[in-house]
């Protein structure tokens, strides 16, 4: 276990160096990142050549590129274009996006699996039918007009939520919005749970556990339920990080001031050291939640050994 | 009598049609008795078992008529929840195929112990104990160790162990072994069954064993019922039946037995393949197979005659079957 | 191990692929009949790719959404059969007014007729779209048969850059790539997709490619001689197919919702291109009081996204084997 821990760990580096580098390169090299550092207006040219210099923005890319990373493991971030410390907007703005990101996923445990174990032991039932329907329009409808119409008729309508969160982003303000981070991710935890679930319902073990004389509830919740779940666990970890790096909609409609939010106004402000850390914290975010997830799953399938 | 089945009829509803697994079958077993019951794949000797057991797969599967008498009360009369707590402690079975019968990611010592706390409310420290027990009582070496194994770190001779002392925990009065030593090693098989035989003599249980190896019965069971396209065509005594079938379909079976005594020659096998249930041949169901056959067999149902006092066969020609030998 | 559904990371970030390529070569791998000779899984694959199609005749969802689909494809080609308006003809007196005779849909806030713009929208998604998906299909199945077939440190590296795109979250990487890469037309949108979203279709591509050579027949081809581009055309190629069109057929209605989303955001495509993405960003400010300006252009998005993801499901459904 412990060897397969580390050789996961060292196998991500390549990966977390390529991903940052990318957009390291894609920021710095086609973008200009001077452009940001003097806040709204155009440098005049003597100022940018000094700030070029200041920044290390005449050395060569790979150069810059291991400057700054070598700061980034000092924990020096660099300095956002309003001059705050990109650590100090990490700080405020990271545990906005966790709150959201816990939200979501609780409503992807709670809904999804739920209405998967339902819809999964009705098969081809009408309830079956109508949710399996439901989750194709929750797929096929984009996050943002998701969020907009809920936005709307919660909102503004039926005045049942504020239509915008305020900066604190007290859990009870982001239900709404998670529920529509979560709700493309909901639909596929849905469909995963129906599959599995009816899979393994034919399976001789819970032919077993019938025969055994076990209660229903039993034979789906000890049974059914610990052998379906292996892949929608798996489904669920990996999504942690792509729901912290998706929720750059949700927090622009509902005006969250998250990471989201934070790298929106880096990326209209070309401030190339608050998009690069930020990434670089989500990258590492999303390669940590994957380990944890491949580590999990030896948890919930004892078959499965890791050397 | 323990178990009374009386003309059972289960069909299975599929896109192709009603396909008729089970048609009319009558046999009880006794406490203490063994029965076996033999038939190809098809035959309907393992729905039966599931009846019998309420684990049939209902739909598609649909009991149409008949009864099942379990010490003396129609199984098929009672409730949902009564039945199953008839399940698991009155009648049990054990499954063919160990590995996948058993729930990949429970220890074996839940799996056993469960019964305990589910239908005799123990707590799971006690349950265990009991499972520790189990195992050892059918010879699981190092019990105490390998109480929190998972299935697949035991062989398949382990496991099939395993099954048997989950349908032994709560001691039923009947158990259903469904091929129980099909899917082991010749060797191991032995082991199993005179395990099972044993055990059986020891808490005075009804057996009803299922299998397509007329081999494994001989030195276990009391009585046999050969059972083909859902319908029992002989039953008998087991030593009657070996020494004359009266039936020709048991006699082409017994005839496929490989024999030492009759080395270099080219090992007898019944022609043709089993009945397909969507479409049962009108008469005799084994008459497209049958070396036998008239021309009553494909129109008339044998019914099963009276051979002996013991014995019957669903023949037209049960007594010239008797006397070829 | 279950079949998760094929999910694409295009809208949720980055995906399980590697779950779906494994529940996918599972799926279609080809044995031999046992003890039969190896048979050449061409044959299989010519009965499976029947049966598919006798299959999805009958399926009314298949059906629908096909019917859908060809509606938009004819009307993206010629969107003058249906509308006789100029998409980009503003009234800004008529701006926000509701549906009036000839103008059903109402007018944006630039006073544009919004059926117009709904229409020629199409186009723009259509194009998006489709060429995203041949591209990330073509450059995705290239690259992903070569490191199955090939093997050894090819392999590898394509793994681990593959590892690297699916490290980034999509609608991020668009918002810092788009933000540079910048031009009113669908071209800097469609390569942005092609880049991220290649790593997809290659890993699904790579998977029945190795399953397909580890056949007796395709051994025995190779004992025999057969030259390396001959046996993937031949022998690989006919068999990975299915599994890449039924990803790619589900990736093209993501690949619409993504670029509405991107330009939702004002990164994607911009003024003056027609696009259902721009004309909710632009309208969803007045959502309180004129909120049909927000629907219509959403409305025709969803039953587009709508349908090809059910066409994608319902040849899923088709072409898998262990579903029937």
């Amino acid at each position: 276990m412990g060897r397969y821990v580390i050789r996961r760990l060292l196998q991500m580096i390549p990966v977390f160096f390529g991903a940052t580098l990318l957009i390291f390169l894609m920021v710095n090299v086609m973008g200009d990142p001077i452009a940001g550092l003097c806040g709204d207006k155009a440098c005049d040219p003597a100022t940018a050549a000094q700030l070029s210099k200041e920044y290390g923005l005449d050395k060569p890319v790979w150069q810059q590129y291991l400057t700054y990373m070598g700061n980034v493991f000092t924990g020096d971030f660099g300095t956002a274009f309003n001059g705050q410390k990109v650590t100090e907007l990490m700080a405020s703005a990271f545990p906005v996006t966790i709150r959201l990101t816990i939200v979501a996923i609780v409503f992807e445990v709670v809904i999804g699996i739920s209405l998967g174990v339902v819809t999964g032991l009705r098969r081809g039932r009408p309830i079956d039918t109508l949710v399996l329907i439901l989750t194709l329009v929750v797929i096929a409808i984009p996050t943002f007009v998701t969020g907009l119409m809920l936005q709307l008729v919660l909102g503004v309508q039926w005045k049942i939520i504020s239509p915008s969160v305020s900066s604190e982003a007290p859990f009870n303000e982001l239900i709404i919005p998670g529920l529509v981070l979560a709700s493309v991710s909901l639909a596929y935890v849905t469909r995963l749970t129906r599959t599995s679930i009816a899979e393994n319902a034919r399976a001789d073990y819970v032919r077993t556990a019938v025969a055994k004389g076990l209660p229903r509830f039993r034979i789906i919740t000890r049974h059914l339920l610990r052998n379906s779940l292996i892949p929608v666990v798996t489904f669920i970890g990996t999504d942690i990080g792509a729901l912290m790096g998706g929720a750059i909609v949700t927090e622009r409609i509902f005006n969250i001031h998250g990471v989201g939010f934070q790298l929106y106004q880096g990326i209209l402000r070309q401030s190339t050291q608050t998009v690069v850390g930020f990434v670089t914290i989500l990258v590492l975010v999303f390669l940590l939640a994957n380990l944890i997830v491949d580590l999990l799953y030896a948890v919930l399938d004892p078959r499965i050994r890791y050397a | 009598m323990l178990l009374e089945v009386r003309d059972l009829h289960v069909e299975f509803h599929t896109r192709d049609g009603v396909a008729k697994a089970v048609n009319g079958v009558n046999y009880s077993v006794a406490e203490g008795e063994t029965l076996a019951v033999l038939g190809e794949s098809g035959s309907g000797k393992s729905v039966t078992a599931q009846a019998v057991m309420g684990i049939l797969d209902m739909p598609p599967g649909k009991i149409s008529s008949g009864e099942i008498l379990f010490k003396d009360q129609d199984l098929l009369k009672l409730k949902g929840e009564e039945r199953r707590k008839i399940r698991g402690q009155e009648m049990a079975m054990i499954f063919q195929d160990a590995l996948s019968s058993l729930n990949p990611v429970l220890s074996v010592g839940e799996q056993i112990g469960e019964l305990f706390t589910v239908h005799r409310g123990m707590s799971r420290k006690d349950a265990k104990a009991k499972a520790v027990e189990l195992m050892d009582r059918v010879r699981i070496p190092a019990a105490k160790e390998r109480v929190g194994q998972y299935p697949h770190q035991f062989s398949g001779g382990m496991r099939q162990r395993i099954m048997i002392a989950m349908a032994l925990a709560l001691e039923p009065s009947l158990i259903i072994a469904d091929e129980p030593t099909t899917a082991l090693d010749v060797t191991v098989q032995a082991q199993v069954m005179d395990l099972l035989a044993e055990l059986q003599r020891e808490l005075n249980m009804g057996l009803i064993l299922i299998t397509h190896d007329l081999g494994v019965v001989a030195d276990v069971a009391d009585k046999i019922a050969v059972m083909y396209a859902g319908r029992i065509v002989e039953t008998s005594p087991v030593h009657e039946i070996y020494k004359a079938p009266a039936h020709p379909y048991t006699k082409g079976l017994l005839q496929s037995i490989p024999r030492l005594d009759q080395k270099g020659q080219e090992l007898y096998a019944i022609k043709g393949l089993p009945p397909n249930l969507l479409r049962i041949p009108p008469g005799c169901a084994f008459n497209p197979r049958c070396p036998m056959a008239q021309d009553v067999c494909r129109t008339d149902v044998p019914p099963l005659a009276q051979v002996s006092e013991t014995r019957q066969s669903a023949c037209h020609f049960w007594k010239e079957t008797l006397d070829a030998r | 191990m279950p079949e998760p559904q094929p999910y694409d990371p295009a809208i949720a970030g980055t995906g399980a692929g590697g779950a779906m390529d494994l529940a996918i070569s599972e799926g279609s791998s080809l044995d031999g009949g046992p003890g039969g000779l190896p048979k050449d899984p061409s044959e299989k694959a010519r009965s499976l790719w029947s049966d598919a199609l006798r299959d999805l005749r009958r399926n009314p969802v298949f059906i629908i959404s096909g019917l859908i689909i060809l509606f938009l494809l004819i009307i993206s080609l010629w969107p003058s059969l249906i509308t006789s308006g100029n998409p980009l003809k503003a009234d800004l007196s008529k701006a926000q007014q509701g549906s009036s005779p000839g103008h059903p849909f109402g007018y944006d806030p630039q006073g544009r007729d919004v059926y117009t713009r709904v229409v020629y929208g199409t186009r723009t998604s259509v194009t998006v779209g489709v060429c995203a998906t041949l591209g990330v299909a073509i450059v995705g199945s290239f690259l992903g048969a070569l490191a199955g077939f090939f093997g050894g440190w090819w392999d590898s590296i394509l793994s681990r850059i593959s590892d690297i795109f699916f490290g980034i979250p999509v609608v991020l990487g668009g918002l810092v790539f788009l933000s540079v890469v910048t031009g009113s037309t669908v071209w800097p949108v469609i390569g942005f997709m092609i880049l991220l979203g290649w790593p997809q279709i290659a890993r699904i591509a790579r998977g029945s490619v190795i399953t397909v050579k580890q056949n007796d027949f395709v051994q025995a081809a190779r004992a025999l001689g057969a030259s390396n581009s001959r046996m993937m055309l031949r022998h690989v190629a006919p068999n990975a197919v299915a599994p890449v069109i039924v990803v790619a057929t589900i990736a093209l209605g993501t690949y619409i919702s993504l670029e509405a989303t991107l330009s939702y955001l004002g990164v994607g495509l911009k003024e003056p291109a027609v696009s259902w993405g721009i004309d909710i960003s632009a309208a969803s400010n007045y959502m309180r009081n004129a909120p049909h300006m927000v629907l219509y252009p959403a409305g025709a998005l969803a039953l587009t996204v709508l349908a090809f993801i059910m066409l994608g499901d319902a040849v899923r459904d088709a072409l898998d084997p262990k579903l029937r």
